[in-house]
């Protein structure tokens, strides 16, 4: 066969998630980007850029915002989304703390609080699908995620009762009020992502590079010293080298130290890395076994 | 492998396999999973230390690397596979998707998912029970899935005194079952996957076996010609027509072909309607291309403007499929609330297109452990298997699902549950 058939893997993966985002658009009536300004949101949206061109993104994008960013990421979210020409919806953890539609946890970390926030503007825009930038090779639950992910109208996920996924043939079907979950990425690797950004050229958040931090070291990782991590006890601040492998809640997420200071350093160091990203970065999903598993059952991404 | 290969940028032109696990319960599979993450180097160790704490928790005597893949909280109290995992692993060549799926007769649905996009797939056999009414059943499954390659692994070589004579038994058994069913291609493989024998590396228990190890096998089995170039089918999936002042008049036809290759030229007809034209452009976002093959996603432009929408399939005038309201196709049917019955009215996705069909005959239910035809047979349940007669509300423009994988399969769904109910196969379209 002439090498010209040839499709390399990285090219099949785009090929799968487009065809997966216009599958999206053409079945439901009113899908939304989740966009965090991390990596694989990035990644996603450009996918969606490369879906409808040279028509615009047909959906809006929305941020969840816990209140706890970093200032990095704001400013790259509001760029991009105003390069594209897009319309952003924010739901927004402080308002609706604001409001009591939520209340702050006890150890003051928003990720499990976001869970009704994302719900309540689901509900508020009658969205039906929202695109996440969540990969099976994150975490044990997500690895039996569908890529159409059905919710109930409580936002719930059952695992041990999702439908069927054959061949490329999606069911997006739903009453209302019921929604889909949409992971475009599920079949992408943290390498992937990277070669891809690589790939495509993107440009990410000054803070997926290393740079140098006022960091304290706690439960074995780095976090930053900014207004919502303060030192407690005897830990003392140093400066390091670090570099963030995911964006989340800054007031959970964790650095790791890094010298990677360009896409390539990065690829070399994530080829080479042996903690995954969630492990090396997430107080979050350390607290038991199942952690994940619980958050997403309620709604989480 | 040292790791600066993964990283170089080449690693972005490296081939996918996707490929599915069979076996019965303790056949190994999650064994031999765990061990080829291990060998790759594909293991993290937080995964690791995760494991190896939830193992001495639980009183293990040794490290459980099935707790690996056995990801919900109810697998990990039951100790079984329930769903279907997806894994991932890359060598230097090729780039790996693993669809884990459990062994057990009630989980045929999972099996069936696994392999409808497998190029090949993996059957555990425990070489001391040799084969049993599992292992058939998962070898007719792969055949019916069409799944291109087969490879059966013998495992725990090590009980058995890595015997030669053993292993040929079963080889010889399987080769001579999996000739009935028409397996395209079939690799046996004497491993323990316990041990690492014949994974990674060639056993040297085994000086006797003279083929490749496991994992060299899965990084060169030749799966470019699986796909089908010859007949060009391009199901349009939207219609993309930017609503702009700078790009005016542009209509394009969004899709992912399924087979064949498409130049801009090319004479090519529209079903249903039958109405001809010429490729114009083909675009995609990085600018327009000379050819289109499987699995490109593109927008393809036409020289005429013809009424075309979503559902509707673009191919080459002396070669289309069937426009076709009669269905003949084997089905497994999905659904534990409800079984399929003659007279049961259901939706229907193939390809991009959505129709409402109503079941008219059921020929016979399957039985996959023994392949004996039940004719008396009323209706299918959950993992049933069967061949059935349906008439659709709209044509689908099928082709045999031996033929095309894509423009082959359909699933059915329950209008009111919205449930997907069955995984079909379209065995002829009239
Ligand atoms: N001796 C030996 N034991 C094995 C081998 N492969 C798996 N086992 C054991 O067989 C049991 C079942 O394995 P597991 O991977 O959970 O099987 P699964 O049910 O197919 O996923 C475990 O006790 C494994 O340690 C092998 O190659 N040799
Ligand atoms: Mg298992």
């Amino acid at each position: 066969m002439p090498p010209a058939y040839r499709v390399s893997h990285l090219a099949a993966l785009e090929a799968e998630s487009i065809f997966v985002m216009r599958e999206v658009v053409a079945e439901l009536e009113r899908p939304v980007l989740l966009f965090s300004g991390g990596k694989d949101s990035i990644v996603m949206l450009r996918l969606a850029e490369k879906a409808f061109a040279p028509a615009r993104i047909p959906f809006p994008v929305m941020h969840v915002d816990t209140g706890h960013n970093f200032p990095e990421v704001l400013q790259y979210r509001d760029r991009r989304v105003a390069e594209l020409g897009l319309q952003l919806v924010v739901a927004s953890v402080p308002e609706a703390l604001e409001s009591g539609l939520v209340v702050e946890s006890g150890d003051g970390t928003r990720n499990r609080i976001q869970t009704p926030v994302l719900l309540d503007a689901v509900e508020k825009y009658r969205f039906d699908a929202l695109f996440g930038g969540a990969r099976r090779d994150e975490e044990k639950a997500r690895a039996k995620e569908r890529v159409f992910s059905f919710r109930d109208e409580f936002g719930q996920w059952d695992p041990k009762n999702q439908r069927p996924e054959l061949w490329g043939l999606y069911n997006g079907r739903h009453h209302a009020g019921e929604s889909i979950r949409v992971f475009p990425l599920s079949n992408w690797t943290e390498l992937d992502v990277w070669h891809y950004i690589a790939q495509e050229g993107l440009d990410l958040p000054s803070i997926y590079y290393a740079h140098e931090r006022q960091v304290i070291s706690r439960d074995g990782m780095l976090y930053a010293v900014n207004q919502f991590i303060q030192p407690r006890g005897t830990e003392q601040p140093f400066t390091a080298k670090v570099r963030y492998r995911t964006v989340g809640d800054a007031s959970c997420t964790a650095a790791v130290e890094s010298s990677a200071d360009t896409v390539e350093k990065v690829i070399d160091e994530v080829a080479a890395t042996r903690i995954t990203e969630r492990g090396a970065t997430r107080g979050d999903d350390r607290v038991s076994e199942a952690a994940m598993e619980d958050r997403k059952r309620e709604g989480y991404f | 492998m040292s790791t600066p290969t993964l990283a170089a940028p080449e690693q972005r032109a490296m081939d996918l396999l996707r490929f599915a696990t069979a076996g019965s319960v303790d056949d190994g599979k999650s064994t031999l999973i765990g061990r080829l993450l291990y060998d790759t180097k594909s293991l993290f160790t937080d995964q690791l230390a995760a494991v190896e704490a939830v193992s001495a928790a639980r009183g293990d005597e040794y490290t459980n690397l099935a707790l690996l893949t056995d990801g919900l909280r109810a697998e990990r109290e039951q100790g079984i596979t329930i769903d279907v995992a997806y894994r991932y692993f890359a060598t230097p060549r090729r780039k790996f998707i693993i669809a884990d799926t459990p062994g057990h007769i009630q989980y045929t649905r999972n099996m069936v998912t696994g392999a409808s996009t497998a190029d090949l797939a993996l059957i555990l056999v425990d070489a001391r029970k040799g084969l049993v009414e599992q292992s058939r059943r998962h070898a007719f499954l792969c055949s019916l899935l069409r799944v291109p390659h087969l490879v059966l692994c013998v495992n725990k070589m090590d009980l058995v005194d890595w015997s030669q004579e053993v292993f040929e038994r079963i080889a010889d058994e399987f080769t001579a079952f999996a000739a009935k069913l028409e397996a395209p291609d079939l690799t046996v493989v004497p491993i323990s996957a316990l041990k690492g024998d014949n994974i990674a590396t060639r056993s040297e228990n085994m000086p006797w076996y003279e083929g490749p190890s496991l994992l060299h096998h899965l990084e060169h089995v030749h799966i470019a010609s699986d796909r089908n170039l010859v007949d060009v089918r391009f199901p349009v999936q939207y219609v993309i027509r930017p609503q702009s002042t700078t790009v005016t008049d542009y209509r394009g036809y969004a899709g992912q072909v399924a087979s064949g290759v498409l130049k801009p030229g090319d004479e090519v007809m529209v079903l249903p309607s039958g109405l001809t034209s010429r490729i114009a452009a083909i675009d995609t976002a990085d600018g327009p291309v000379a050819e289109a093959f499987p699995p490109m996603s593109v927008t393809v432009r036409l020289e005429d403007e013809i009424d075309i929408s979503r559902g509707d399939l673009i191919c080459r005038p002396n070669n289309a499929p069937a426009v076709a309201q009669d269905i003949e196709a084997m089905i497994c049917w999905m659904d534990e609330s409800r079984p399929l019955r003659v007279g049961g009215k259901y939706a229907l996705k193939h390809t991009t297109r959505s129709v409402r069909t109503v079941v008219r005959d059921l020929h016979y239910r399957l039985d996959v452990n023994s392949l004996h035809r039940d004719e008396e047979a009323v209706e299918l349940k959950l993992n049933e298997i069967g061949r059935l007669r349906l008439r659709t509300t709209a044509p689908l423009l099928a082709d045999e699902y031996r033929r095309n994988r894509t423009t082959g399969g359909f699933i059915l769904i329950d209008e009111s549950s919205n449930r997907t109910v069955a995984a079909g196969m379209i065995v002829e379209a009239s």
